[in-house]
């Protein structure tokens, strides 16, 4: 018996991320985390496009025509569910809104299920937000093995992954500041539980961007920061030290349990950014926040509403960045 | 092969231009990429005031579903009024037709113009829709499977080669 | 009926022998070890050419689902004799738990009839599996109980556990306890670290294991009372354990054999196959299991066998239960992890023979004349593909999903009784 024979063989292909198919082609959105640089840039500049379609009186183009787009939202959220459903219109899809926590779901009907049967109703595209990391990739790979035609785009699983923010983020930073490669960006807030953070690093750092910080107490980091390419502050002032962007974090009270911090005050007093905080950044910062705002706890109103702040035009970025994304996703025409 | 002197059969377009368009308030709008570069040169050599419009026509097109969106999708932009205004639609290479039909819809989300008309460098036949080209530069009989491109140099002299698809 | 088992490579971690011969069954027990007693006669010769005669396997922890899922315990069993196990402790948190002794009663007497491996059922620790009361542990003991557990966590409450120590010292019965501690762990899915931190996983850090080893040992520093720790999964665990027994603190430890080989960055994208309690810890906690093994700081490896049904698995990972089938990935894992670290195929035995069966006091898992006739023919070197179909529990679910595995029972016999035997053997 050949001892050679004896390695153990591994079935699973580690090497394609389950995001991409057999063309390196982007069939879902799951993450930023492994996302080829190229990819990203070309979802950036697809949105440049898109930000000149909003821009006409006629703000639709055909291209998702007679495609249905479900919006699955296993956690609530407003803004990021209006916003996809806005992209999705402008590009001509048909779009379902599955209010799951009253439907099926809370029968007792399992999440696959729920997938079969929408993908039974020739649902193309699912847009899922859910409260547990990983969730999208379950769905994901479901699809890939039932419905390779099927694409899932993640609105947020968790503290995962918020990728359309992540990418979002980037065109706002590109806009205002052109060139990755010679800021400083410092990331301030909940880390620990946040997936708008985790993928705006991926996105800088797979970016270019040479110095990436991330401020909070030793309560809201995470480990492993370091290997993710960030380098960990837990004083504010230092931390945002001739930043060129800073990014501010909602503190998240739903989803800290214990005690993380002892009060919104405390918080405030050592990490929240005002305008004499707001001197020791460069000039001409800009200050980012993936919203909905917690004023005065994170965040001064004088800043949030001061000349540096860009949080509405992420708004509008925020459409077109999703309408990009949607449309490249939907370019892929079968996961293998 | 043919050889095709992309210059000469811009004057003779430009000469039908003239003819065609005289005394009319006319607003150009190029299709990426040569159609921009005609249509840059249109409103030079007819004195047109208004910018020339640019049209992407990736979001218009007809094969996303077999061929996807383009990986090099760049911004379109008209900043003149189309509704009621007379447009020269302006095209490289008139073939299929599609091009022209993706055209005129993305037009038609700007606004509703008086009307439009097609000016094409080459109109190297092969129709799959009922399009006609205006004002045509040149006719010319090629096989399917070459491709005929527009080119221009650093000089801004414009040029046409001719590609065999695959290559 | 007289066995003979001939042409193998005898293996017998107790006694430390490793050589080629025969093995002779009389009845239930063993009649000879080399060559046949005077005046044998085989009924049936079991043909052991090219593969390694050994103690049955004794697997510290196996879940067979009974009381509970009507008929599960006849399946897992075949799948415990077709991984070679000739021994399974089955822990206590079956539905109900284990802790009266009807139930104690009721399994062993299922167990007896599914004609499969022994059971050495573990009675709860505490009414309910609670933590609050303590369970009736001497009467259960008196009914085949081999020890009590309080499975998922310490009891919150250090005084019970005190109290439980003192009154299980009382009548030398051992307590089985998991190193968690239960405020530390809180939500926590994954192991505290860089991949959890990347995917964003609740985590348990590692504190969670080693602050409830420490008020172990100082409770049996207290109490004297005996104490199996099941599942280590840390280095600094296992550091902690291993100065508890220099001290003499009547101490041992058992790991799951997936932590000897997988580490959290298999995780992967979110693998709920890899979704295990305790949770997949980093590269240096994996070394430091395989060199508690080897200086014998951590006594056995077990198989935490849980049969959990494909629909339990396909769920984010956080949502997902944990566990693997395991009871016939046990014996090629344990073989693997002797042959990537140099050890003998009689040392990496006795985790899961000798020494299992030492903690457990039980008269098995060694191969002498006149000791209980449970014995594992297995081709060391026979390759085979874990898939749904080639294994026999009902849980189907386990990180090896797909692999191919070199290591392979040809005949599990108990006491004497040829229980199992591969396809295409004699």
């Amino acid at each position: 018996m050949n001892d050679v024979v004896s390695a153990v063989i591994n079935p699973r292909s580690r090497g394609r991320h389950p995001q991409l198919n057999s063309h390196g082609e982007l069939h879902h959105l799951l993450t930023i985390e492994g996302l080829p640089r190229a990819i990203i840039e070309r979802i950036l500049t697809t949105a440049d496009s898109f930000i000149n379609v909003a821009a006409r009186e006629v703000k639709n183009v055909p291209l998702l025509r007679g495609k249905s787009v479900f919006n699955l939202f296993f956690e609530n959220s407003t803004r990021t569910r209006t916003t996809f459903e806005i992209a999705a219109r402008r590009l001509s899809a048909d779009v379902f809104n599955l209010d799951i926590m009253r439907s099926s779901a809370a029968k007792g009907e399992s999440l696959l299920d729920t997938i079969d049967n929408l993908t039974a109703m020739q649902a193309d595209m699912f847009v899922v937000r859910h409260a547990t990391s990983g969730a999208p990739y379950l769905i994901a790979q479901h699809a890939s093995q039932t419905a390779p035609h099927v694409h899932v785009v993640n609105a947020g699983d968790g503290r995962h992954a918020h990728p359309t923010q992540g990418l979002l983020d980037m065109y706002t930073i590109r806009h205002y500041k052109k060139d990755f490669r010679n800021l400083t960006v410092a990331i301030v807030g909940d880390i620990l539980h946040s997936r708008v953070a985790r993928s705006d690093i991926h996105a800088l750092t797979t970016l270019g961007v040479p110095e990436v910080r991330a401020v909070g107490p030793l309560t809201l980091l995470p480990a492993g920061l370091e290997q993710m390419g960030v380098r960990v502050c837990t004083k504010l002032d230092e931390g945002i030290r001739d930043a060129d962007v800073i990014i501010m974090l909602r503190l998240q009270n739903e989803r800290m349990r214990g005690a993380l911090l002892p009060s919104a005050q405390e918080y405030f007093a050592n990490y929240g950014l005002t305008p004499e905080r707001l001197a020791h950044a460069k000039p001409d910062v800009i200050v980012m926040h993936p919203g909905p705002m917690n004023r005065g706890v994170e965040i001064d109103s004088r800043v949030a509403d001061g000349a540096a702040a860009v949080i509405l035009p992420q708004v509008t970025f925020g459409i077109a960045v999703r309408m990009a994304v949607l449309s490249i996703v939907a370019s892929s025409p079968k996961m293998q | 092969m043919l050889e095709l002197d992309a210059e000469t059969i811009y004057r003779t377009l430009l000469t039908r231009a003239r003819e065609a368009y005289a005394g009319e308030d006319l607003k150009l709008v190029g299709v990426h990429t040569g159609g921009v570069w005609l249509a840059e040169r249109l409103r030079r050599d007819l004195r047109i005031d208004a910018p020339v419009g640019i049209l992407d026509v990736s979001f218009y097109r007809d094969d996303f579903d077999r061929s996807g969106l383009k990986p090099d999708v760049r911004p379109s932009q008209i900043v003149f009024e189309v509704a009621d205004s007379h447009i020269l639609l302006v095209d490289d290479v008139l073939a299929s037709g599609r091009t022209v039909r993706a055209a005129m819809n993305e037009i038609f989300d700007y606004g509703r113009p008086a009307c439009i008309d097609l000016a094409v460098l080459i109109d190297r036949g092969g129709r799959e829709l009922p399009v006609a080209a205006s004002i045509v530069g040149a006719t010319i009989e090629v096989p399917p499977d070459v491709l005929v491109v527009l080119t221009r140099d650093d000089d801004d002299r414009l040029h046409l080669t001719m590609e065999t698809r695959g290559e | 009926m007289n066995i003979a088992i001939t042409g193998g490579r005898i293996v017998d971690p107790a006694s430390g022998l490793d050589a080629d011969g025969g093995l002779y069954i009389a009845g239930n027990r063993i009649a000879g070890i080399g060559s046949a007693p005077d005046g044998f006669k085989a009924d049936r010769t079991l043909d052991a050419k090219g593969a390694v005669v050994a103690p049955g396997l004794v697997d510290l922890c196996a879940r067979l689902r009974e009381p509970g899922s009507e008929g599960a315990l006849k399946v897992e069993m075949r799948a415990a004799l077709a991984g070679g196990v000739t021994g399974v402790v089955c822990p206590p948190d079956t539905d109900p738990p284990l802790d009266e002794p009807g139930l104690v009663r009721m399994l062993r007497q299922r167990s007896r009839e599914s004609a499969g491996a022994r059971t050495y059922p573990l009675g709860a620790l505490t009414v309910q599996l609670k933590g609050e009361v303590l369970a009736e542990i001497q009467t259960l003991a008196e009914t085949g109980c081999v020890a009590f557990m309080q499975t998922g966590s310490l009891p919150h409450d250090n005084g019970m556990l005190l109290q439980a120590m003192r009154y299980a010292r009382t009548f030398d019965l051992p307590l089985w306890l998991r190193p968690v501690e239960d405020t530390l762990a809180g939500s926590g899915v994954a192991a505290a670290g860089p991949v959890a931190g990347r995917l964003g996983l609740p985590s348990i850090p590692v504190v969670a294991e080693t602050v409830a080893l420490h008020t172990i040992f100082e409770l049996q520093r207290a109490t004297g009372a005996r104490v199996h720790v099941c599942r280590l999964s840390s280095a600094a665990g296992v550091e902690a354990l291993r100065q508890a027994k220099r001290e003499g603190l009547p101490v041992t430890a058992d790991v799951a054999i997936h932590h000897v080989h997988l580490i959290d960055v298999d995780i992967g994208f979110f693998d709920a196959a890899y979704r295990l309690d305790p949770p997949l810890r980093a590269q240096r906690d994996r070394d430091a299991i395989v060199a508690g093994l080897a200086d014998g700081t951590i006594d056995a490896i077990c198989s935490d066998h849980a049969p959990l049904s494909v629909e339990e698995k396909l769920l984010p990972f956080g949502e997902a239960e944990p566990g693997a089938s395991a009871l016939e990935t046990l014996l090629p894992l344990t073989l693997k992890w002797a042959k990537e670290n140099g050890i003998t195929m009689v040392q990496a035995l006795a985790k899961v023979t000798s020494r299992a069966a030492e903690i457990l006091g039980e008269d098995t898992g060694r191969l002498a004349v006149g000791a209980k006739a449970d014995v594992v023919v297995f081709d060391p070197a026979a390759h085979w593909q874990v898939t749904p179909e080639s294994l026999r529990s009902a849980g189907k679910t386990t990180p090896y999903l797909g692999y191919e595995l070199q290591g392979r029972a040809r005949y599990t016999l108990v006491g004497g009784d040829v229980r199992y035997e591969a396809a295409g053997s004699r």
